[in-house]
């Protein structure tokens, strides 16, 4: 298995700043499938063949593939949900098979995508389930609901409710609750936002990850979008039908260097706008552009203008981006910040990724766009830079 | 004027039968609810247990089926009887054929109860680490009482009804009065076996509602919610 922490030491720390928990330090391997197979009849094709799988502690790794390529298999045999016909599972190194079934389940988080809360308990009882097979004292029970419908963003009012009348956003925020329950160092989800809109898909994508920062479970989750994966995987595993790994990398080198024509297909003839996605204006180096302080003046405007050939000139002051104003707009007697700033600047935030950049790049007048780093002026952005930036090395 | 006379001797009620005749009314109304509770309960337990087998062993389910409908069709007359030459007229004669009566209906009520716990629910209940035994009780057996509650009101009017043929063998309730009506030609302990079997079958009836409802409190929930 490649060694991740040499990769790291080359990277800066904000390249990450997006979303914290993701190139998080890890360390030991949590789960460890060691030529994992399963036929489910003796005479058909196996469902997963010889799977070799290390997943590090702490991590997000996305099962995906065509159907047929065993992906939910493969997670369901890991809370033995579907026992393997051959190969082992570890978790923490211990031998899954050598654990009473039960114990092993309550400590391992289990998420489905229809969440299958209990309609007959309320959201309370429902998030209470293994801390009570656990025999936990009540009050601490009831410490931990508190505390879990805070984690996940779940109002208390909706505690003494049934399933029922929350919305598929609200219960799939109490199936992951629920799945945390217990603090299990393992979490699996099987497709959990596949059965709510994009839009709540979206913001649910967004709070796992803002919520692995917090809680840096080792998370195995399976999906069939391919956007999803990039999104919230610290790495990917690519599966092709019959269980077959077609290739166990990082998202962006998932991208940037697919192992074979099946991996290249199935991530889609957009990769490099896929790329886009996955880092952020905060990763590009910077550059300041042909902007000036008002308080440099003229001849210092036009200077920059001729550096960068450009027919506009942008102009700061004290650091908070005014906006930009033509060469024939330049006149010597007046002061740079009373001039005519005949177009609006196009703005973007370090943590706006590239993709969301160039959209905002392409439908302005401008060419280029205005970092915006908390009110302050931070550089520009160009359709060149994005551009640049795909050519570089995979490793972020 | 002798047809006036026998009309006014035999009015649908007598009033003065019921402070009369209290102490049999009464004995008979009680014996009534005695045979329904036993050959429901009876029922009922009969019932779960090929409902587990039914559902443990899905090939099971049809000959059960079978089984149960075969013994709904045997008319009550005929059942009581048969059963007389071997338990006598005794009250075991007449509580086994009303609960055999019950399972077609129990049964079919308490499977489909089970079979509507979604897989997903009992998915997470088995993949949070449920004992077969904590998922069915705490999981499964709720999420089917509502119909089971269903099942137990038809089983129980319909048990409450058919109590009063148990007379011809001596031991109907209710359908004392009513044989004994019958046999004498007198219209008053025939209408009130017969008012008090529906009242008493109204009540079960009400009873088990709102039992059903204490019970299923999400249900309720769901329905003002809709």
């Amino acid at each position: 298995m490649r060694d991740r922490s040499e990769i790291r030491t080359t990277q800066t720390a904000e390249a990450n700043s997006q979303h914290p928990a993701k190139g998080r330090t890890i360390g030991s391997i949590a789960i460890k499938l060691d030529k994992v197979s399963k036929q489910f009849e003796a005479t058909s094709a196996p469902a997963v063949a010889s799977l070799n799988l290390d997943i590090e502690e702490g991590s997000i790794v996305v099962l995906i593939g065509p159907s047929g390529c065993g992906k939910t298999t493969t997670l369901r045999m890991i809370n033995r949900l579907i026992e393997p016909t051959s190969g082992r599972i570890e978790i923490n190194g211990e031998d899954v098979t050598q654990r009473p079934v039960a114990d092993l389940r309550r400590e391992i988080g289990y998420v489905i995508q229809q969440v299958g809360l209990f309609p007959h308990q309320t959201i309370a009882a429902n998030i209470a389930t293994v801390p009570k097979m656990l025999g936990w004292e009540k009050a601490r029970i009831a410490d931990r609901i508190e505390e879990l419908a805070d984690l996940v963003g779940l109002e208390s009012s909706l505690l003494e409710r049934y399933p029922d009348e929350l919305s598929g956003g609200q219960q799939q925020r109490v199936g992951v609750a629920r799945a945390l329950a217990a603090d299990p160092p393992v979490l699996l989800m099987d497709e959990p936002f596949g059965a709510v809109d994009p839009i709540v898909r979206t913001r649910l994508q967004d709070e796992l990850l803002e919520l692995q920062a917090r809680v840096g479970k080792t998370i195995v989750l399976v999906t069939h979008d391919i956007d999803e994966a990039l999104k919230v995987a610290d790495r990917i595993a690519l599966l092709n039908v019959g269980g077959i790994l077609e290739q166990y990398s990082r998202p962006d080198e998932l991208l940037a260097e697919p192992a074979n024509g099946f991996v290249e297909e199935f991530v889609g003839e957009d990769r490099s706008v896929k790329r886009l996605q996955l880092r952020t204006v905060a990763d590009l180096p910077f550059r300041r552009g042909p902007v000036v302080a008002a308080t440099d003046g003229v001849a210092a405007a036009r200077k920059v203008m001729a550096e960068y050939s450009s027919e506009w000139v942008g102009v700061t002051a004290e650091d908070v981006f005014l906006g930009w104003v033509r060469v024939d707009d330049l006149q010597t007697e007046a002061p740079l910040d009373a001039l005519p700033r005949s177009v609006p600047a196009a703005q973007v935030q370090p943590e706006s990724t590239l993709r969301n950049a160039m959209q905002i790049i392409m439908t302005s007048h401008s060419s280029v766009a205005v970092i915006d780093d908390g009110g302050r002026f931070g550089g520009v952005v160009t359709l060149e830079l994005i551009r640049a930036s795909l050519e570089e090395e995979t490793d972020r | 004027m002798t047809r006036l006379f026998a009309q006014a001797q035999n009015p649908i009620v007598r009033w003065e039968y019921f402070i009369d005749e209290w102490d049999q009314i009464q004995r008979a109304l009680i014996e009534h609810l005695q045979l329904t509770m036993y050959a429901v309960i009876i029922g009922l337990v009969v019932s779960a247990g090929l409902s587990a087998i039914a559902l443990r062993y899905r090939w099971a389910l049809t000959p059960i089926n079978g089984f149960t409908a075969f013994l709904y069709t045997i008319p009550s007359v005929a059942l009581f009887g048969i059963l007389v030459p071997y338990f006598g007229l005794s009250r075991l004669s007449a509580v086994l054929p009303l609960a055999a009566y019950t399972l077609l209906i129990l049964v079919t009520n308490i499977v489909a109860g089970f079979n509507s716990v979604s897989s997903e629910v009992r998915e997470a209940a088995i993949g949070m680490g449920m004992t077969p035994a904590r998922r069915v009780l705490h999981v499964e057996l709720p999420l089917a009482m509502p119909y089971i509650v269903t099942g137990l009101r038809i089983a129980v009017v319909s048990t409450v009804g058919l109590v009063t043929v148990a007379a011809i063998i001596g031991q109907g309730g209710l359908g004392g009065l009513i044989l004994d009506g019958l046999r004498r030609a007198f219209w008053t302990p025939m209408t009130i076996g017969a008012v008090l079997s529906i009242l008493l079958a109204l009540a079960l009836d009400g009873l088990i509602l709102v039992a059903g409802r204490w019970l299923t409190p999400w249900e309720q929930r769901r329905k003002t919610a809709m």
